[in-house]
């Protein structure tokens, strides 16, 4: 896991939102901007960031991501951080990054230099920052799903827990299976629906005998797959990402695949902050 | 064994659907892994051991050569034979020539991969030589005419009803009425079955775990002694061995088996861990005449150097198959071949050929919880990604992939064009969701929306949202 050197006073930190985050659920993004600031940190979000270029990497087209790669580390530069709100947008970052240029030493600086500077949000939250959240309460059981490339790849596991421990009212129920795969996997859950499917079954089976009201995590794409199978399921039980619970802005914007009718814009929440 | 793992996906579905194996596979996952835990947490000195032992297939992958020539020497100076077998038919023929050489009618075989890799069962009993496996778990197997599902458990797809029904129905000369549902009754049964079977046999087919280059020994680990017999009892014992099993030293040996059997099956050691060296010697009480090893390449020595090396590791304690929450929801007959799970996706494609198996690498989230338990740290995950890669390269991958995932890169390498579109994506995809806020039929989504709704995006996208907010309050 990573060490954290000299932090300093009220550092820049560039905000790389993920392009499911931008697309599917701005209200995280705008989540975890209000924790950085919250945190102490100059929040800066490069305009010209759009997708780590994981998709294609992990569908074995190395060039395209290394094109992408080089257009991340372009846009990232210069900042005392990089944050991510995604474990496995995070480890693209941070561990796929330098072996993407293995022959090319010039970029493999380069991407190291970024990978050094990178942090998933919660660990940077904890392990960086030091911050414990204040005056936050939500009063739900909460499963917690440790999604595989946060947990496997960046030892995330007592960050989003400890950042939990400190919104009053919450109790983690852990599950059995916290730590086993939901079945999203980018293009797995598209090519083997039906394994994905039953995969997901299994954690969801799992949850619900546990009684947790809400399940969370620190990946959208998980979320989702998890959100959208219970919501086909009919069941109630509700998900939302972490950052959005210990910023206190899950009752302003609806669960995950939840009923936009209770949800006030998450960016004026954050627009009436000074 | 002839290859099914093209249809990997309807194979998939069709274990999916069915409800005993489904009822079999959901207490798969309380079983070997929560021993191999218990057994790891009792020895403070296992991630050494795991670095180790690792050490030891590198060193022994860096210098393949010299020490398979060497184990040649010790063994031919025992007094045993060993015959390099460049492939399966060559494996095969070997066999049959020597079977035929002992006038052999009778063999009895304790489970051996490299003989599931052969299809030796089915050649020997073409060949009028009955093919006897006395593993109990491969004993069942092919009483049912099965393939294996699991390098160490190859009936781990039955339930235990299903193992009655069969030896009700094979077993002819007993009480067909009789139950059978206590497991000792069942298999003080099968021993009797196979007592007189392991007596007969002409010639005994092994596998082997590990091959000492050092003393020309090959090591073997069973739970059920039934190796022992095989290689003991028949006038001839042919041990059969991929080349990269091979290891320098005993000490070795053991360094390997302290890790081999507590990430199989959380046992500290097997029941039984067997040595053998050379035919019987003069003063010995039992053993073989004829001691024969057979060397098979089979395509392993074509990823020495390749990324795909690290695979040659492997140890088959079957720890990322017992982890991998794909075999987990399918079974081991889904992915086709002899080898399922995780080490099975690396290497049924260097064995098999990529374009009959690319399923198999794409099959896997890439959770990585598989090289977390591998005790060889072989990176399972990133070879993988490897295949992938090739795939890319030899243009395997399908029409829809191919053009999405071009499409997406073209997009995302260009941000103002990127930004525009996605907006729009998120904005329209948002007005359709409605006050539900989800979507359950879109088009082109349907591997997704057929079992999930998908959650409609919040309204414009993040950064649209970020530019206005900012504007508006710095």
């Amino acid at each position: 896991m990573k060490q954290p050197d000299q932090v300093p006073q009220s550092p820049s930190v560039a905000l790389f939102v993920t392009c499911l985050v931008d697309v599917m659920r701005p209200s995280i993004g705008f989540a975890a901007v209000s924790l950085l600031e919250r945190a102490g940190c100059q929040v800066f979000v490069p305009e010209t960031q759009t997708c780590c270029g994981q998709p294609g990497y992990n569908a074995g087209d190395e060039k395209s991501a290394r094109g992408i790669a080089e257009q991340v580390i372009e846009a990232l530069q210069g900042y005392d951080y990089v944050v991510v709100p995604s474990g496995s947008c995070a480890g693209m970052i941070i561990k796929h990054y330098p072996d993407l240029f293995a022959d090319d030493a010039a970029w493999r600086a380069r991407a190291e230099d970024l990978s050094v500077r990178s942090w998933e949000l919660t660990s940077f939250l904890v392990d960086v920052m030091k911050f414990r959240p204040v005056g936050i309460t939500f009063d739900k059981v909460i499963s917690y799903h440790d999604s595989c490339s946060g947990l496997r790849e960046l030892g995330i596991k007592d960050q989003p827990r400890s950042l939990l421990a400190g919104v009053d009212g919450t109790k983690i129920e852990e599950s059995d299976l916290a730590e086993s795969c939901c079945g999203f996997g980018g293009l797995f859950c598209v090519k083997y629906p039906d394994i994905s499917t039953a995969m997901v079954d299994r954690k969801i089976a799992e949850v619900s005998d546990g009684g947790a009201d809400v399940i969370l995590g620190g990946d959208l794409g998980c979320l989702m797959n998890i959100a959208g199978r219970l919501s086909r399921q009919g069941k109630s039980t509700n998900v939302w990402h972490v950052a959005e619970v210990v910023a206190g802005m899950a009752d302003q914007s609806a669960s995950i695949c939840g009923s936009h009718d209770a949800q006030t814009s998450a960016v004026s929440a954050v627009g009436k902050r000074p | 064994m002839k290859s099914s793992a093209r249809h990997f996906p309807a194979n998939a579905r069709e274990a999916l659907a069915d409800e005993r194996l489904q009822g079999v596979l959901d207490k798969f996952s309380d079983g070997f892994p929560v021993k191999r835990a218990n057994a790891i947490a009792r020895l403070d000195e296992f991630d050494e051991l795991r670095d180790a032992a690792r050490d030891i297939k590198d060193h022994v992958l860096a210098n393949l050569d010299t020490y398979l020539k060497r184990f040649e020497s010790r063994v031919h100076e025992s007094g045993g034979h060993v015959h390099w077998c460049r492939d399966d038919q060559e494996a095969r023929t070997t066999i049959l020539s020597i079977c035929r050489a002992a006038n052999a009618r009778t063999v009895t075989k304790s489970k051996s991969m490299i003989g599931e890799e052969i299809a030796i069962n089915d050649y020997l009993a073409d060949h009028d030589i009955e093919p006897v496996e006395t593993d109990l778990g491969e004993y069942i197997i092919q009483l049912r005419q099965e393939p294996p599902s699991h390098i160490i458990a190859p009936a781990i797809h039955l339930s235990k009803e299903q193992v009655a029904e069969t030896f009700v129905e094979k077993h002819t000369g007993r009480d067909p009425d009789r139950t059978l549902t206590d497991p000792r009754v069942m298999l003080d049964e099968a021993r009797a079955e196979l007592r007189q079977k392991f007596l007969n046999a002409d010639v005994g087919l092994t596998g082997a775990n590990m091959l000492v280059a050092e003393t020309g020994s090959i090591a073997i680990v069973t739970n059920e002694g039934n190796a022992d017999l095989t290689m003991g009892l028949p006038r001839v014992h042919i041990a059969l061995a991929s080349i990269e099993k091979i290891v320098p030293t005993l000490e070795d040996a053991s360094t390997i088996l302290r890790v081999l059997a507590r990430s199989a099956t959380g046992q500290e050691m097997s029941v039984y861990t067997t040595f053998a060296t050379g035919p019987k010697r003069t003063d010995d009480l039992d053993g073989p005449e004829e001691f024969h090893v057979l060397l098979l390449d089979n395509g392993r020595s074509d990823l020495l150097g390749t990324e795909f090396q690290d695979i040659l590791r492997c140890i088959r304690c079957g720890s990322c198959i017992n982890h991998c929450p794909v075999y987990s929801t399918v079974g081991g007959h889904a992915y086709g071949w002899v080898y399922p799970g995780p080490m099975g996706s690396v290497l049924t494609p260097a064995l098999v050929g990529i374009e009959d198996a690319h399923h198999l690498p794409n099959a896997s989230t890439l959770c990585g919880k598989c090289e977390t338990v591998c005790p060889m740290h072989i990176p399972l995950p990133r070879m993988l990604r490897s295949w992938r890669v090739r795939q890319v390269e030899k243009n395997l991958q399908s029409a829809s992939s191919r053009y999405g995932l071009g499409l997406w890169s073209y997009l995302a390498r260009h941000p103002r064009l990127y930004r525009v579109l996605s907006n729009c994506v998120a904005r329209a995809l948002n007005i359709m969701g409605g006050h539900r806020g989800k979507l359950s039929r879109l088009p082109l989504a349907g591997g997704w929306m057929s079992k999930r709704d998908l959650p409609a995006p919040q309204g414009g996208t993040f950064m649209a949202q970020w530019k206005n907010s900012r504007s508006r309050y710095l």
